[in-house]
């Protein structure tokens, strides 16, 4: 604590690419916004020099363009198709191999510890989403040692948000657009890339330490913070939660949950898509000789019909009960299980909706909706 | 432990392209394995030499299109312990299925200078329509990795891990950004199965719909989101009436859009 540097520091284009080679020869994996597929994704960046700059995107419901900005900005973007929990809790992940013995078996555990890793460009509503799967995977009675293993060790380079996006709701979820913990560093970035940093912790002061950097100046520091709470005001889409999740709880019978069906693909795109949704099925295997068997982790969703099968057949066949359960979960039963709501306003599942519902309208909708007299009787 | 006797494997064809016995041939690295657990007994790509019936494992491919083959497949599944039919053509009708909204003979009068010796049914079928079939594994072709995998879980007597969700799933797990959402790209991943690995978005495409209908589709619903996306109705019909013509929830969808 004794070296951390007192106040806000600056940093200019040079000594963000001067952070994230410093990661890297620290040996961390560090991952970080890339072009791919017509989309900004997180990747692995192996150099500070691939950082891609002047890239930005047109966001709403099922829709999304890339696009060019008139600067060289870094991080003028919001949120894009890839969440961090593709790499603190990953689509597939291998639990053990086991061969044959005689008459027994030998389980050799999956490959050890992975790589540190380094997030590079965590927006405040993604910090809010790890810190929402942190609640459920690193702590209370189903704690998972593999996501702890990707978790407790990775460096956060949270960058804050000046310019939100077309679906982005995170002011209405109380996770945006500004951190103030949850990182080890905090990047604002301002005009021709200057950069306000702020230290979250005593390894992002040291880290910070080893590059090129300043005293950021009062005007500066200001600015940031006048930027960030301008973006307040310019986000896609609002969602009341005052009163939410009882008027949701109520609304078990109402009609949109029918009508929504009709739009529903039950694709899983919005789960799979959701920085929180942690939902995953387990897959035995045995080659072809019966020798060997593997278990792997997979992530799953509540949109299939598997996700509720039971003996005698699935919970929930209908497309409408399984899209209520998923949003009824987002917004109002994961108050029940974990004190707060399981959305934090990224707009993900808004954007990446092939059929392009919003989550915000439908939310809207059954919590305003008459309510059918057969559910008001409900206790 | 002593050895137990091999299972008796035979594949047989209807109509088809071959392709998704030659998965089979395909299993290169597992190929020898396949033939250490198994006595291939009738498979004709492979082998003239044919050991007769009744088999432990039959793999079909292939559909029903001829009264000639509409009664072979009730000997293949009297000689089958357990029949499995692999591909669109077998568990769909497959490509020979855009028949079933024509009239076939006038085809054949355009095709075959003397149609009149050709004995063919007005519909082509999946084998399920005439006999029971113990697991139908969707494809055109079947994947090489879903075929092993149901010839393991035969092998060890479990159920095959064959998921019946969306392709989605599979593009979201290999990190593909959706090319519908992202280009505006038309592409029937929502509503088809997957089992592919999602290679044609993998590669900026959209999906075909090779692995037939997912478990719930809601084929209406994506036929407004690609009439958004620039398709036509005649344009909906066809990406709808292929490999998986013949699927019902295909099949419906595609004439409603014919009727436009």
């Amino acid at each position: 604590m004794s070296h951390a540097p007192h106040g806000p520091r600056a940093l200019d284009a040079e000594g963000l690419a001067a952070l994230v080679d410093a990661l890297v020869a620290a040996g961390y994996r560090v991952l970080g916004p890339a072009v791919k597929g017509g989309a900004i994704v997180y990747d692995e960046v192996a150099s500070g020099k691939e950082l891609p700059r002047g890239f930005t995107e047109d966001q709403d419901a099922g829709r999304y363009r890339l696009g060019r900005r008139d600067d060289e900005a870094f991080f003028g973007f919001a949120v894009g198709p890839t969440s961090w929990k593709r790499f603190l809790h990953p689509p597939d992940l291998l639990r053990f191999r086991a061969s044959r013995e005689g008459h027994g078996f030998a389980v050799e555990p999956a490959d050890g510890a992975p790589t540190s890793l380094a997030l590079l460009g965590v927006r405040p509503c993604d910090l809010a989403a790890i810190a929402r799967q942190d609640r459920v995977l690193l702590g209370g009675p189903y704690a998972d040692p593999a996501y702890a293993a990707r978790r407790t060790e990775a460096f956060v380079v949270a960058v804050q948000c000046t310019e939100p996006g077309g679906t982005c709701f995170c002011a209405s979820m109380g996770t945006g657009p500004r951190a103030e913990s949850g990182f080890d560093l905090a990047l604002t970035e301002g005009p021709a890339s200057a950069f306000v940093v702020e230290v979250g912790s005593s390894r992002g002061a040291e880290l910070l330490g080893r590059v090129p950097n300043r005293p950021a100046a009062a005007d500066e520091v200001a600015a940031a913070r006048a930027a960030t709470d301008a973006a307040r005001g310019k986000m896609g889409r609002t969602l009341e939660t005052a009163g939410l999740k009882e008027a949701l709880q109520a609304a078990a019978e109402s009609p949109r949950w029918e009508a929504v069906a009709g739009r529903c693909l039950s694709c899983a795109n919005c789960t799979l898509a959701c920085p929180t949704c942690f939902c995953t099925t387990v897959e035995d295997t045995t080659d072809v000789t019966g020798g060997r068997a593997e278990r792997w982790r997979r992530w799953d969703s509540c949109f299939s019909l598997d996700f509720s099968y039971i003996h005698g057949g699935s919970v929930r066949r209908t497309p409408s009960s399984r899209y209520r359960q998923w949003l009824t979960h987002k917004l109002a039963s994961w108050h029940d299980q974990f004190g707060e709501p399981g959305c934090v306003g990224c707009g993900r599942c808004i954007t990446w909706c092939p059929a392009g519902i919003d989550l915000t309208e439908e939310a809207r909708a059954v919590a305003r909706g008459p309510v059918p007299a057969k559910a008001a009787r409900k206790e | 432990m002593p050895r137990r006797e091999k299972p008796k494997l035979a594949v047989f064809k209807l109509a088809s392209c071959d392709g998704c016995q030659l998965s089979l041939l395909d299993c290169e690295d597992e190929l020898l394995a396949v033939a250490g657990e198994v006595e291939i007994a009738s498979f004709l790509e492979a082998s003239r030499a044919v050991v007769k019936g009744p088999y432990d494992l039959v793999l079909v491919e292939g559909s029903i299109t001829t009264p000639h083959d509409a009664e072979r497949i009730h000997q293949v599944r009297r000689a089958a312990r357990f029949l499995v039919t692999i591909g669109a053509c077998a568990t769909a009708g497959g490509i020979q299925a855009l028949r079933n909204s024509k009239d076939v003979h006038e085809f054949a009068r355009y095709v075959y200078p003397s149609p009149q010796y050709l004995e063919t049914l007005n519909k082509s079928t999946p084998i399920v329509d005439h006999v029971f079939v113990d697991f139908e594994l969707r494809g055109c072709p079947v994947s090489k990795r879903q075929l092993l995998e149901v010839l393991s879980a035969f092998l060890a007597g479990r159920k095959p891990v064959v998921p019946t969700y969306s392709v989605c799933v599979e593009c979201k797990r290999r990190g593909t950004p959706c090319v519908m959402v992202a280009r505006g790209t038309p592409c029937l991943g929502p509503v088809t199965q997957a089992g592919c690995g999602a290679i044609c978005p993998a590669y900026e495409r959209g999906c075909y719909g090779c692995f037939g209908p997912m478990e719930s589709p809601n084929t209406a619903s994506l036929a407004r989101t690609l009439g958004d996306h620039g398709v036509d109705a005649p344009g909906l019909v066809r990406a709808f009436r292929s490999f998986n013509a013949g699927a019902d929830p295909f099949r419906r969808e595609s004439e409603i859009h014919e009727q436009t």
